[in-house]
């Protein structure tokens, strides 16, 4: 009699983790990784600012140079030109020069390098942008886990006032903050914050999304409140709060993180419109929504100072936003597990 | 009897009626309706917004300042017609200027006869002896400054309500006469009086704000109607007849339509359109070289007394320092600042605080690279930031922070931005405070706010150095905790204090002696340096392509009633 062997199954690969699994399909998708490559790109640009104004451009872009001239191919030119009409009324800065080193978008008003001033203002723009969606992500965390988990009163007390903070217009609430704090900087205990502190726009911005965000959170947060696994914990005595961290909180961090670029997107058009209006990054400092407010009276004449941030904004959201598809496409569970079956 | 009783009404009637219509007829046929082939038409106007109240005796602000030029007349006013920018007052009301009498302390105004107001009433003494009080009794903005020195002006001031301005202002109804007394001589009364507070309204005008309804005046034109918010309308007051074409020439219009809302953007593309005549405002700078260009025809620049500066509070550091201040005044770039203002066709780099044309202005820079107060350079060339890094230096303030209050007009950042670069240079932490210019204006004045840099600019009242040197730098000027001090740098020597008011009595009897000592005055408070002036700008107006004519005017900048419509 021989004896029959019986086959051991093959070893089986362990099934990668839910985020080296989110990767590999964030990985795969072509236009994801353009949009994260093109904001790698923009941060990059934007961090290497100083360079370029000392090294490149030889220009300090917050102080005014309207009396000032720069050399082009052998000329010096006047920053500010006098415009071509039989009255000899007014002055232009000078166009782009298409010249790295000398004005390559041309000057504003204030006779700086419009160039140089893009880069800083996109660094001050970028960080209040990441910042302020940070902030808001880690608010709009707790409150919505809290009001999701504890619901009762809690949820009572939060989601009213998350809805009455819904109900004022974002813009309206922010510029509104921002006027107060402007003026005269912001008191928290015994701190102060002054009002040219980047601080400010950071803290209002977040403030004014934490409703957006907090509501898909506590939303996602309820219905694992009655997962069968998190029942499963409650009946074997597990403490709530090791519930909330490691049951809860785990799962809910696929919605932070999809939520994460969008929070940003809308936190750099909050940022330009309200520095736009004065009320955001405050002078010399730039953004881009102070640069976009410097090329306002040069529309006709030097379009390309508020073009250039504009268009800046713009490519920035867009890639947001495509990561943001990313994201979801990659973390949604309900997509994932579709394309398993 | 009904036949009777309709007949005797008949000529009840015609009784009454008849000296009405007769003097209405002689009315419009003396009302100065110019002669030339350009008379009529409805001139329109564009304003961002309205100039507030319409009581002549308590508006301040431009547009309606302007438009009451040709609404209301005083005893004697700023010509209406083109000339240099130091024209004296001119009589108005008045058939003459009348030779001060008791060393300077009496005045006796003879009262053209026949002029009425744009309500039919025939102008009397008494209306001139009522307006005076009334000046009083509506706290004109004003009063304190201009006319307090009438005997018995201080009771008014003290309490308006009563106010009698009794052996102050009498009136001769009989001789058609009205006698001012002073209580000190008054180089610059003929001026006071020609300034729209001293308008002449009926006596029977409420003493209160009128608000948005015009007393009656006499002038060429009335005001129909008024809402501050949309627009206002004027006709051809029936009863003005031309009696002195300096003072207050026929107009040409048969109505002006005044309208609000538009941003000077705006109004300036509405005129291109033909759809307004004329724009409060200065064209805006991004707007210059199209309008310089496609409508060079169309385009005004005008002269007028003005100037921008930096007032800097003497009394809190680091400006509490003359070195300092002068450093500042050393280091400012001009050139660059008559850039922000649109350049050199538009604004000229002032070094004094008298602007050029005002009275007693004699060319001079003290703070120019290789001047000094002590010697002048003939006019400004470039700033010397080494020698201001060096006074600086010296007072041991490098490093302290400045901050500069700006109004929110695009020029006025774009200058304040400028002083904050060169602030910047000379070693401080600056920042910019940028406030709307209502609000502006009255926190650097208030020194509670303890503002370090206050940037604003000054427009003559009248064209005299006082209204310069004296109202914006005199001891008694400064207020302090008040929103109203418009010394804003709290500067007071009473050195300078004596030589101005040696130059206004000087300028009385003599006054080419008195202009020398204003230009003396005008050195001695900048070898002081409580501000720093900056420069001096044109106003750039565009016309719609109908308009022609002489309108410009020294004081007004236009008369309306002088635009003539193709």
């Amino acid at each position: 009699m021989v004896a029959q062997s019986v086959p051991f199954p093959a070893p089986v690969a362990a099934p990668a983790g839910p985020w080296r699994a989110a990767g590999r399909v964030l990985i795969g998708n072509r236009s994801a990784m353009t949009a994260l490559m093109v904001l790698l790109l923009m941060a990059f640009s934007c961090v290497m600012a100083p360079f370029y104004a000392q090294d490149i451009a030889h220009t300090d872009p917050f102080t005014s140079n309207v009396a000032g001239s720069l050399t082009l191919n052998g000329h010096d030119v006047d920053i500010m030109q006098p415009n071509d009409n039989p009255l000899h009324l007014g002055l232009s800065p000078v166009g782009p020069t298409w010249h790295a080193s000398a004005y390559l978008l041309g000057a504003d008003s204030q006779g700086r390098d419009v160039a140089a001033r893009l880069l800083y203002g996109g660094r001050n723009s970028l960080m209040i942008s990441f910042s302020a969606a940070l902030l808001c992500i880690a608010m709009a965390a707790t409150v919505g886990v809290l009001a999701g988990f504890f619901g009762g009163i809690i949820d009572i007390i939060l989601s009213r006032l998350m809805d009455i903070m819904w109900a004022v217009p974002v813009y309206l609430f922010a510029i509104s903050l921002s006027i107060v704090t402007i003026s005269q900087g912001l008191k928290i205990g015994p701190f102060t914050i002054e009002s040219d502190n980047l601080l400010i726009p950071v803290v209002i911005i977040a403030l004014v999304y934490v409703p957006y965000a907090a509501r898909p959170i506590r939303g996602r947060v309820m219905a694992l409140r009655n997962a069968e696994f998190v029942t499963a914990a409650k009946s074997l005595g597990v403490p709530r709060w090791r519930i909330l961290l490691l049951d809860i909180l785990p799962n809910v961090s696929t919605t932070l993180v999809v939520l994460a670029p969008l929070l940003t997107a809308l936190a750099l058009l909050a940022e330009s419109a309200l520095s736009f209006l004065s009320i955001g990054v405050q002078a010399p400092a730039a953004s881009w929504g102070t640069i976009i407010q410097d090329g306002e009276g040069l529309i006709y004449t030097r379009p390309m100072v508020a073009i250039a941030p504009g268009l800046a904004i713009v490519i920035v959201v867009l890639a947001l936003n495509i990561l943001g598809d990313g994201l979801r496409d990659a973390l949604d569970v309900r997509e994932t597990s579709r394309k398993g079956t | 009897m009904i036949l009777r009783a309709a007949l005797l009404a008949g000529v009840i009637f015609s009784i009454t009626l008849t000296p009405v219509l007769a003097a209405s007829d002689d009315a419009v046929a003396r009302a100065g309706i110019p002669a030339g082939p350009h008379v009529g038409g409805t001139l329109r106007l564009t304003a961002q917004s309205s100039g507030g109240t319409l009581d002549p005796q308590i508006s301040y602000l431009h547009p309606n300042y302007q438009i009451e030029a040709v609404v209301y007349d005083g005893l004697t006013t700023f010509a209406k017609t083109p000339g240099s920018l130091d024209r004296q007052a001119v009589p108005d009301l008045a058939d003459s200027l009348p030779v001060p009498e008791d060393g300077g302390l009496t005045y006796r105004f003879h009262l053209r006869s026949d002029i009425r107001f744009s309500n039919g009433k025939l102008l009397t003494p008494d209306d001139v002896v009522a307006s005076m009080r009334r000046l009083f009794k509506v706290n004109s903005p004003t009063a304190g400054p201009y006319y307090s020195h009438i005997v018995g002006g201080a009771a008014c001031l003290h309490d308006p309500e009563h106010c009698t301005l009794t052996g102050g202002v009498e009136a001769d109804d009989r001789s058609g006469t009205v006698i001012f007394h002073l209580t000190h001589p008054d180089s610059e009364f003929f001026d006071r009086l020609a300034f729209l507070h001293a308008a002449i309204v009926p006596a029977d005008t409420p003493a209160q704000d009128t608000g948005n309804s015009a007393p009656p005046g006499t002038g060429p034109y009335y005001i129909i109607s008024y809402d501050p918010n949309s627009a206002m309308e004027l006709r051809r007051n029936p009863w003005f007849h031309e009696w002195n074409h300096e003072a207050q020439p026929a107009g040409y219009p048969d109505a002006i339509h005044y309208a609000y809302g538009l941003d000077p953007e705006a109004e300036v593309t509405a005129i291109e359109n033909g759809q307004f005549d004329w724009m409060a405002e200065n064209a805006p700078l991004d707007r210059l070289a199209e309008i310089g260009g496609r409508f060079a025809g169309q385009v005004r620049i005008i002269d007028f007394l003005n100037l921008y500066y930096a007032a800097l509070n003497v009394n809190i550091p680091p400006f509490n320092d003359l070195r300092v201040r002068r450093a500042f005044n050393y280091a400012v770039n001009r050139k660059a600042l008559v850039i922000h203002n649109g350049g050199p066709t538009v604004a000229i780099p002032s070094c004094q605080m008298l602007p050029s044309g005002a009275p007693g202005f004699e060319p001079g820079c003290a703070y120019t690279r290789g001047a000094a107060p002590e010697n002048p350079a003939p006019t400004w060339s470039a700033p010397d930031m080494a020698l201001a890094r060096r006074l600086v230096e010296e007072s041991g303030t490098k490093g302290q922070h400045v901050t500069i209050i700006s109004p929110a007009q695009p020029n006025y950042v774009a200058q304040a931005n400028e002083l904050r670069s060169t602030l910047a240079e000379m070693g401080y932490v600056v920042s910019v405070r940028v406030i709307t210019q209502a609000v502006q204006f009255s926190y650097i004045q208030n020194s509670d706010h303890r503002v370090q840099v206050g940037l604003t600019g000054w427009n003559a009242d009248y064209p005299a150095a006082s209204t310069y040197l004296q109202a914006l730098f005199s001891c008694a000027t400064f207020t302090p905790h008040s929103d109203n001090s418009i010394n804003i740098s709290g500067f007071c020597d009473h050195k300078l204090d004596a030589l101005m008011d040696h130059a206004a009595l000087v300028s009385i009897t003599d006054p080419k002696a008195g202009n020398a000592l204003w230009a003396e005055a005008s050195r001695a408070l900048m070898a002081q340096a409580p501000a720093v002036p900056l420069d001096q700008v044109r106003w750039v107006t565009l016309l719609s392509s109908r308009v022609h004519g002489d309108f410009v005017t020294p004081i007004y900048e236009v008369a309306f009633s002088q635009f003539q419509l193709r």
